[in-house]
């Protein structure tokens, strides 16, 4: 085996098993300002046990986020050497940037949140419970924008640089803010965002459901799921929205991974958005599929007769992706996507109806969907960057001229061999497997411990005046909530 | 003057990693002393005394690879690529340091909680061993090629001079870490740590001694930039008072002065290292031509400007929070009132 494809399976084996836990993280640290915030404002002793219950978990969480992410900073440079030289005067001042703004930021404070809670009032524990969840949204803002510029890649030229006499091309920016707000970053950051919100909200609903089938810690559990229960409708919702606006850019900037997704090999008219289908990469043609005539056209240019690209037309040179799992993996995500719209619209209509606590069905589909929150936020990473092959960092087309483009081929270190990547590979398989083992122990450890349960003292403090508790209590809909909340 | 940007990136550097050494560095000590207590209250104090710090603490190397990918992304690669397998033991050890913090007091088993002590103590010691040995790989130089590519093998880096580095790299870091613990711990146990931190000290004195001869004896170039900055014979100087203050400070009993002047001890070298060291950036051995340097190893102008920027704005902010959390939770270590 060759060092480009160990290489290749060792980034997709590490960045996979990394990416469990920051979506997870961002999406748990916005749910822990709600329940601090909501403590804060209501006093109530529930919400002060179900965030630092919470809080336990997110803590185990962001250690292995940690730790596997140090892992993905240093493969930059042990494994793809050349791609480090190429992009470093680009990439590198980002996740500099990610260093100093987010992580410093995200690692402080959490001290003061796992730690602090006798050693700061509690408006400085909400205080560090904020800047941990703002740390976790702003260490995903300078990656993302890093892996953007190398899906279109803007504000930089090429450049010839000297070591020792010896020349080589490499990108340098000329426009800092072009390079921040290349074509595909806001789209992706916000893609990314919903994501994390949606696999956040799920893993708490997963936990809540199942207390609530087990007749366990119910009116924690509820209270949880109702919180987790908006934000992952209201993510999903809007990720619709977003994953529309980032396909029309991926079909105007990436044509071949477009292409792919869609298993459309041949222009078309009339082109069909596929809710299935099987590309046979040897025939070149999308075999099995199914969809509406017309709908991918009309999807992208308004105009059902518009016609769309295929990969046999496109320019040689941009060279294709591997289709078939390009596709699956696109196909994957959008269907889990919608899958997700239609059952957290059907549960908030049992949730308003009163009955979602008591449909025991759709509670278990609750305590597995939170594996499928993961596999949606996996495979739509697996789509980004497979559909981005043969390149590493994509060319742009100027003046109808491939330029700026690194293939994933060229990019591996000139000074690793085989066998010392196969070593790295064996060992991080069996870490990992170990760190994954470790983590699922002790996640069903502090599962079955459950929230602490509220002292005598606290039940007295606890009188309901929670704000989704007092809207519960408004009967008939005559007052306003504010004016509930005084009674 | 011109301010030189290469000049100024390589002393942030410099920070950066003497702010990794000193911080981290008793976490490490921590580890590396973990076994020579004996009770479960102990183990747990030691844990504890690093439980909230040591992950910020962390994200100073975190920083620096960063910061070293986007001022010299030369450097960044050859060095990451060449030393292949040290960097993956690194990341071996560094993943099994967090989970055993992290991990340890999760599960009530005896045997668990020994395997995780034993995996505290070898990660901890085996990390800072390996820092050390690429300090003294650094020192000593490698061979590259004229491109700036590391073209030996795995053995070219851990010679005898490296190992020596490494061996007083963990003496360091012992010392340091008895020092720190000093300030976190009370009754029986400080008197333990009172016997270590003589230990850690001697060790420390008798590698420093060593290394400082064998540098000297081996390495002629280590000593070149003296002659031309002459100032830096005032870091040697402060160096040395800091060294012989700590014996003073561990006598009278005085464990923020020992603390802070073991931290100075670690900074100091840094800074000597650096001196030694510049402008390389990894030194090429033999041909010395073919190193990298600040210059032919650093990214364009305009980036180094733009880094400048992001590090003028978001210096202020780390050192505030470090501040603050360190601020936080100063005070020796109380079991009874642990958060999380």
């Amino acid at each position: 085996m060759d060092v480009v494809l160990l290489s290749r399976l060792q980034f997709a084996f590490t960045i996979m098993f990394h990416y469990l836990f920051p979506p997870l993280t961002i999406g748990l640290g916005v749910i822990l300002v709600y329940l601090e915030g909501m403590y804060l404002r209501t006093k109530d002793p529930l919400y002060e046990n179900a965030t630092k219950f919470w809080t336990r978990i997110f803590g185990l969480n962001f250690a292995l986020g940690v730790v596997t992410g140090i892992v993905m900073e240093f493969e930059f440079g042990t494994n793809w050497a050349v791609y480090s030289r190429y992009v470093g005067d680009v990439f590198g001042s980002a996740l500099a940037a990610e260093g100093i703004f987010a992580f410093f930021l995200e690692s402080g404070f959490l001290a003061v949140l796992l730690f602090g809670w006798d050693r700061v009032g509690p408006k400085m524990h909400f205080f560090s419970t904020v800047m941990v969840a703002l740390g976790g949204i702003f260490s995903s803002v300078w990656i993302v924008i890093a892996n953007s510029w190398q899906q279109t890649p803007a504000g930089f030229v090429l450049r010839e640089h000297m070591v020792n006499g010896e020349p080589f091309m490499r990108a340098e920016i000329v426009d800092f803010w072009a390079m921040v707000f290349n074509p595909s970053s806001v789209h992706r950051l916000v893609h990314v965002w919903l994501g994390a919100f949606i696999v956040g909200a799920f893993f708490v609903m997963s936990i809540s459901a199942w207390y609530l089938l087990k007749g366990k810690h119910e009116e924690f559990a509820k209270r949880s799921f109702r919180g987790a229960l908006l934000m992952a409708t209201f993510s999903s919702l809007a990720q619709l929205v977003s994953g529309d606006l980032q396909v029309k850019m991926v079909a105007e900037h990436q044509p071949a991974k477009f292409a792919a997704f869609e298993g459309i090999y041949e222009n078309e008219t009339y082109a069909t958005l596929n809710f299935f289908g099987w590309p046979d990469e040897e025939e070149r043609k999308l075999k099995y599929a199914f969809g509406i005539p017309g709908s991918l056209s009309f999807m992208l240019y308004g105009d059902p007769a518009a016609e769309v690209t295929g990969l046999n037309e496109l320019e040689p040179t941009w060279g294709e992706p591997p289709v078939w799992l390009t596709f699956q993996a696109y196909h994957l995500m959008v269907a889990i996507g919608m899958l997700f719209i239609a059952v957290t619209l059907y549960s908030c209509y049992l949730l308003w109806r009163g009955k979602l606590y008591t449909t025991r069905w759709l509670l278990w589909f609750y305590v597995f969907a939170f594996g499928l929150a993961i596999i949606a936020n996996e495979v739509g990473w697996v789509a980004a960057e497979v559909g981005r092959q043969p390149w590493i960092v994509y060319p742009t087309m100027v003046n109808g001229e491939l330029h700026g483009g690194l293939r994933t081929s060229d990019a591996v270190s000139e000074a690793v061999k085989a066998e010392q990547v196969l070593g790295s590979i064996i060992m991080f398989g069996v870490v990992y497997l170990l760190l994954f083992v470790l983590w699922v122990v002790i996640l069903n450890h502090k599962i079955q411990a459950g929230p602490e349960p509220l002292t005598d003292e606290q039940k007295a403090e606890h009188t309901g005046k929670g704000f989704l508790d007092a809207a519960a209590k408004l009967v008939g809909h005559k007052a306003t909530m504010t004016e509930a909340e005084k009674e | 003057m011109a301010l030189d940007l290469h000049v100024l990136w390589f002393v942030l550097l410099g920070v950066l990693l003497a702010g990794y050494a000193v911080l981290d560095g008793f976490d490490f000590g921590v580890g590396i002393l973990h076994l020579t207590t004996k009770t479960e209250k102990d183990r747990q104090t030691f844990i504890h005394a690093i439980g909230p710090i040591w992950d910020g603490n962390e994200v100073w190397l975190v920083t620096f690879g960063g910061a070293l990918f986007a001022a010299f992304p030369e450097a960044y690669a050859t060095s990451f690529s060449g030393f292949y397998i040290a960097f993956m033991l690194v990341l071996f050890c560094l993943i099994f340091r967090a989970i055993s913090i992290e991990f340890r007091h999760k599960m009530h088993s005896i045997a668990w909680r020994r395997v995780w002590d034993f995996c505290f103590f070898g990660s901890s010691t085996l990390a800072s061993l390996l820092f050390g040995v690429a300090v003294g790989a650094a020192m000593q130089g490698v061979p590259l090629n004229k491109r700036g590519i590391f073209i030996g093998e795995f053995v070219d880096q851990i010679g005898v001079y490296p190992l020596m580095v490494g061996v007083m790299t963990v003496a360091m870091f012992m010392m340091h870490g008895a020092l720190y613990l000093g300030l976190k711990t009370e009754g029986e146990l400080l008197e333990h740590l009172y016997r270590w931190k003589w230990r850690g000290f001697i060790f420390f004195l008798v590698m420093y001694i060593a290394v400082t001869i064998v540098t000297i004896v081996t390495i002629p170039r280590s000593v070149d930039n003296f002659k031309h900055f002459p100032w830096a014979w005032i870091v040697v100087v402060l160096n040395l008072l800091a060294i012989a203050n700590i014996p003073r400070c561990i006598y009278l009993r005085k464990p923020v002065q020992g603390f802070v002047s073991s931290g100075c001890t670690i900074a100091g070298l840094v800074f000597l290292f650096g001196v030694a060291l510049f402008p390389n950036l990894i030194t090429s051995q033999p041909n010395p031509d073919h190193s990298l340097t600040i210059y032919n190893a650093a990214s364009s102008e305009g980036t180094l400007w733009i880094m400048t920027i992001i590090a003028g704005l978001g210096m202020p902010f780390v050192i505030t929070y470090t501040g603050i959390v360190y601020w936080t939770f100063r005070g020796k270590v109380d079991l009874d009132q642990i958060g999380y």
